[in-house]
C-alpha cells in the first residue's frame, strides 16, 4: 500500500486539489486580515460563482476558463458593493454584527439559489475534462493542472498587489492599524469593500477552475467553506503564503486519508488536523500571532 | 287526398317526435349514469428521486411510468371501475429518505390508491414503512435491497429481482464466462456505493466469491455522489485485480469507468453487478470507449417481446434513453392497473390482497410467472449484457442471448 506507484500519484492529486483549496481559503484569509471579521457568506458566494461558470458555459457556451475573464471582475465589484452597501452599513461599526450580516447574506444566497435551480446536482461534460499529462509516474488531469498553475499566478499577483501598489499598501495599513491608516487620509470604507472585492474575486477564479471537474448544487460551498477555515487557521489568520501552503498541505492530507481510511472517510484527516493545530500550535504553522 | 295526406304526416310527425323524445330521454338519464360509473379519477402516487444526486435515474423512473398512465388512459382507463382514468400524483424524494418520505405523507392525505416507486433502496425502505402504516399498497419500482421485502410489511410489492437473486445469477454467470475462457480471472476487487444498496451488495459478494473461488482483494466504499475517483483507481492500479465488480448509481459508475480509462488501468473484465450505467444506453452513446467490453448482471426488458420494443421506440422518440427504470416502472404501473381491474375497487385493503394473488402478464420483462411471496415477485430474474460496438447484447440467460461474452477484454 505504500508503494510509490500509488502514493506519488495521491500526493500529486492532493496538492493539485489543494491548490484550489488554497485559493478559496486565500480569499478568506484577505478579509479576515483587514476587516477582522469571519465572512460566513463564502461559501454562498462561492456556490453562486459556480452556478455563474455553469450557465456561462451552458447557456452562452463560454467555456469555464474564458468566462474567470468576465466572471473575476463581476464579483470583484459585487463584492465591493456588498460590503460597501450591505455589510459596512449594517453592521454599525460593530464586528458582532458583521459576522451576523455575513451569515444572514449566505442563508439569503443559498436559499434563493435552491429556489431558484432546485436542489439538483449539475456537472458539465467538457471534452478535456478527461485529458491527462503524462508523468511517467503518474497521469494528471489537465483541468487541474491548469487550476494549479492559475492559483500560483493569482497568489503571485495577489502578492504583488499587496506590496507594490498603492492600494495594496493601504490595503496593509488598515490591517495593521485602522486609526492610524485613517489618520493618514486612507478611506477605510473604500479599502475594506476593494479587500470583499478581492475576496470575492478569488471565488470566482476557483469557481471556474473547478467547474470542469468538479459538480454544482446550492449547497457545495459549505464542503468548501470548512476546508478553507482550516487551512486559514493551519495556515495563519490573514498570512497570504500560509493560506497557499495550508491549502497544498490540506490537499494532499485529504487525498492520503481518502487513499487509505476510504472515500467516505477522506475528509476526517482534515478536521483531526484542525483539532490537532489548535491543541498543539495556536498560533498556526505559518501565522506570527495567534 | 290533401285531408288524408296531411293526417298521414300528422301521425308520422308524433311517430318522429315520440322516438326522438324517447331517445332524448335515453341519452339524458344514461348521460349522468355514465358520468357516475366513471366517477372520480384514480389517484396513483408516482414517487421518484427526481431532484438530486439520483435525478437521472429518477425521472427515468418517472418517464416509464407516466407512458404507462398514458396508454392506459387512452385505452379507456380501468375497465372494472367503469373506465376509470387514473391521476398520476407525481411526487420527488430529493434522493432522500427523508425526501421520500414527506412525499408518501403528501400522497396519503391526497387519497392515492397505491404508490410506485422509490427508485433507491434506502428510499424504499423508508417510504414503504411509512406507507405501510396507512395500509397503503407500495409497489418497489427497483429498490433491490433484501431487507425491503423481509421485514413482513403487508403493503409492500417488489416485481424486480433482490439483490441477493441477482448476485446470485451474477456469480453463476460469472463461473461460467469465466471457466469458458480458459479461467483467467482468480482476484477481484469490488468498488461499492456506501448506502444500503452498495454496502448490502458488497458484504453479499464478499460472502458468496471466495465460495466460487475468487479472491476478493478490497472492498471500496465511496459516497453518492462522488466527484473524484483518482484514489479508487489508484488503488486498483496497485492491486491489479483481474476484475473489477462497481456496484453504484449512474454518475459514479460513469466516472469510475472514465477515470480507469484516463488512469489506463484495464483489468482482465469489468464485471458490474447492478451497475449503474453498465447496461445504460445513455453510457453507451455518450462514453462508448469507456463503457466497451463491459459486462453488467442488472434489470434487463425481454427482447422478444414486442411491446418492449414498442415500449423502446416511444421512449426514443421523446427523445430520451431506453434505461432499466424506464421499463420497470412502465411494467410496476400495469401491475398495479390489473390488480386494480381484479379488485374491482380502488380500496386499499382489495387492491393489497388483489397484488397477494396476482398472475400479471402483461409486462415487458423476461420474467417468469408472476407470484408474490410476501411481497417478492417469485418469477423476478435479472439478465447478464455486455456492451460490444456501439450496443448493449444479451450474453445471458442462453434462450434469448444475442451475443456471445468476449472475455478477457481484448487488449487496444
Amino acid at each position: 500500500m505504500l508503494s510509490p506507484v500509488i502514493l506519488v500519484p495521491a500526493v500529486l492529486n492532493g496538492l493539485l486539489t489543494g491548490a484550489v483549496y488554497g485559493l478559496v481559503a486565500l480569499g478568506l484569509t484577505l478579509i479576515y486580515g483587514v476587516l477582522h471579521i469571519i465572512n460566513f457568506a463564502h461559501g454562498a458566494l462561492l456556490t453562486a460563482a459556480m452556478f455563474a461558470a455553469f450557465f456561462a458555459q451552458r447557456l452562452l457556451g463560454l467555456d469555464p476558463y474564458i468566462a474567470a475573464l468576465v466572471l473575476t471582475p463581476l464579483f470583484f465589484a459585487l463584492g465591493y458593493c456588498l460590503q460597501r452597501f450591505v455589510i459596512g452599513p449594517a453592521a454599525h461599526g460593530e464586528d458582532r454584527n458583521i459576522l451576523l450580516v455575513t451569515l444572514g447574506l449566505a442563508v439569503v444566497i443559498e436559499n434563493v439559489l435552491l429556489y431558484a435551480f432546485g436542489a439538483d446536482t449539475r456537472t458539465l461534460n467538457l471534452d478535456y475534462a478527461f485529458n491527462v499529462v503524462d508523468l511517467g509516474i503518474a497521469f494528471l488531469a489537465v483541468p487541474r493542472v491548469i487550476a494549479f498553475g492559475v492559483v500560483l499566478v493569482i497568489a503571485v499577483v495577489l502578492w504583488l498587489i499587496l506590496s507594490l501598489t498603492d492600494t495594496g499598501k493601504a490595503i496593509r495599513a488598515v490591517a495593521k492599524e485602522k486609526l492610524g491608516a485613517e489618520l493618514s487620509g486612507i478611506d477605510v470604507g473604500h479599502i475594506y469593500a476593494v479587500t470583499f472585492g478581492l475576496g470575492t474575486a478569488c471565488l470566482a477564479i476557483a469557481a471556474c477552475l473547478l467547474i470542469p471537474t468538479y459538480y454544482v448544487n446550492p449547497h457545495i460551498g459549505n464542503a468548501f467553506v470548512l476546508i478553507a477555515f482550516t487551512i486559514v487557521v493551519l495556515g495563519g489568520m490573514g498570512s497570504v503564503t500560509g493560506a497557499l501552503f495550508g491549502g497544498l498541505f490540506i490537499g494532499v492530507v485529504e487525498s492520503l486519508c481518502g487513499l487509505y481510511l476510504g472515500e467516505s472517510l477522506g475528509q476526517i484527516g482534515i478536521f483531526a488536523m484542525f483539532i490537532l493545530v489548535l491543541l498543539l500550535r495556536p498560533s498556526c504553522l505559518f501565522g506570527e500571532r495567534a | 287526398m290533401s285531408h288524408w295526406s296531411a293526417q298521414v304526416t300528422r301521425r308520422n310527425l308524433l311517430q318522429i317526435t315520440a322516438v326522438g323524445a324517447a331517445a332524448a330521454a335515453t341519452g339524458l338519464i344514461s348521460a349522468p349514469a355514465l358520468l357516475r360509473a366513471q366517477g372520480s379519477p384514480v389517484k396513483l402516487g408516482v414517487l421518484h428521486p427526481v431532484s438530486g444526486a439520483l435525478s437521472y435515474s429518477g425521472q427515468q423512473g418517472r418517464l416509464g411510468a407516466t407512458i404507462a398512465v398514458e396508454e392506459i388512459n387512452a385505452a379507456g382507463g380501468i375497465k372494472a371501475l367503469g373506465g376509470a382514468k387514473i391521476e398520476a400524483v407525481l411526487g420527488d424524494a430529493q434522493s432522500t429518505p427523508e425526501g421520500g418520505n414527506a412525499e408518501v405523507e403528501k400522497m396519503n392525505s391526497a387519497g392515492v390508491a397505491a404508490i410506485v416507486g422509490g427508485y433507491a433502496s434506502s428510499i424504499c425502505l423508508t417510504t414503504s414503512q411509512t406507507a405501510a402504516r396507512y395500509d397503503l399498497p407500495y409497489v418497489v419500482d427497483v429498490g433491490v435491497a433484501d431487507n425491503i421485502v423481509t421485514r413482513g410489511l403487508k403493503n409492500t410489492f417488489r416485481f424486480g429481482p433482490g439483490f441477493g437473486v441477482i448476485a446470485k445469477t451474477a456469480l453463476d454467470n460469472l463461473v461460467t464466462i469465466n471457466e469458458q475462457a480458459g479461467q483467467p480471472a482468480k482476484t477481484v476487487m469490488i468498488v461499492h456505493e456506501d448506502t444500503l444498496f452498495g454496502s448490502g451488495l458488497a458484504k453479499l459478494l464478499n460472502a458468496q466469491l471466495p465460495e466460487r473461488g475468487f479472491q476478493v482483494l478490497e472492498t471500496i466504499p465511496h459516497p453518492t455522489p462522488t466527484r473524484d475517483f483518482n484514489n479508487v483507481v489508484l488503488k486498483i492500479r496497485a492491486q491489479n485485480p483481474d476484475l473489477v465488480i462497481p456496484a453504484n448509481y449512474y454518475n459514479e459508475y460513469v466516472l469510475l469507468a472514465r477515470t480507469m480509462q484516463q488512469q489506463r488501468v484495464r483489468p482482465k473484465g469489468i464485471y458490474s453487478v447492478l451497475g449503474g450505467a453498465a447496461s445504460s444506453y445513455k453510457f453507451v452513446k455518450e462514453f462508448p470507449e469507456a463503457a466497451q467490453y463491459i459486462m453488467d448482471c442488472n434489470h434487463w426488458f425481454d427482447p422478444r417481446n414486442p411491446k418492449a420494443l414498442a415500449l423502446k421506440k416511444k421512449t426514443e422518440d421523446r427523445g430520451e434513453f431506453y434505461t432499466y427504470e424506464v421499463f420497470m416502472n412502465y411494467s410496476c404501473i400495469l401491475l398495479v392497473v390489473d390488480a386494480l381491474e381484479r379488485a374491482g375497487s380502488a380500496e386499499r385493503a382489495k387492491i393489497i390482497s388483489a397484488l397477494e394473488s396476482s398472475t400479471f402478464s402483461g409486462h415487458v420483462m423476461p420474467y417468469g410467472p408472476t407470484k408474490f411471496v410476501s411481497g417478492q415477485n417469485q418469477g423476478a430474474a435479472p439478465v447478464n449484457t455486455q456492451v460490444l460496438g456501439n450496443d448493449i447484447q444479451v450474453i445471458f440467460p442462453q434462450t434469448f442471448a444475442s451475443a456471445k461474452p468476449v472475455f478477457p477484454m481484448p487488449r487496444a
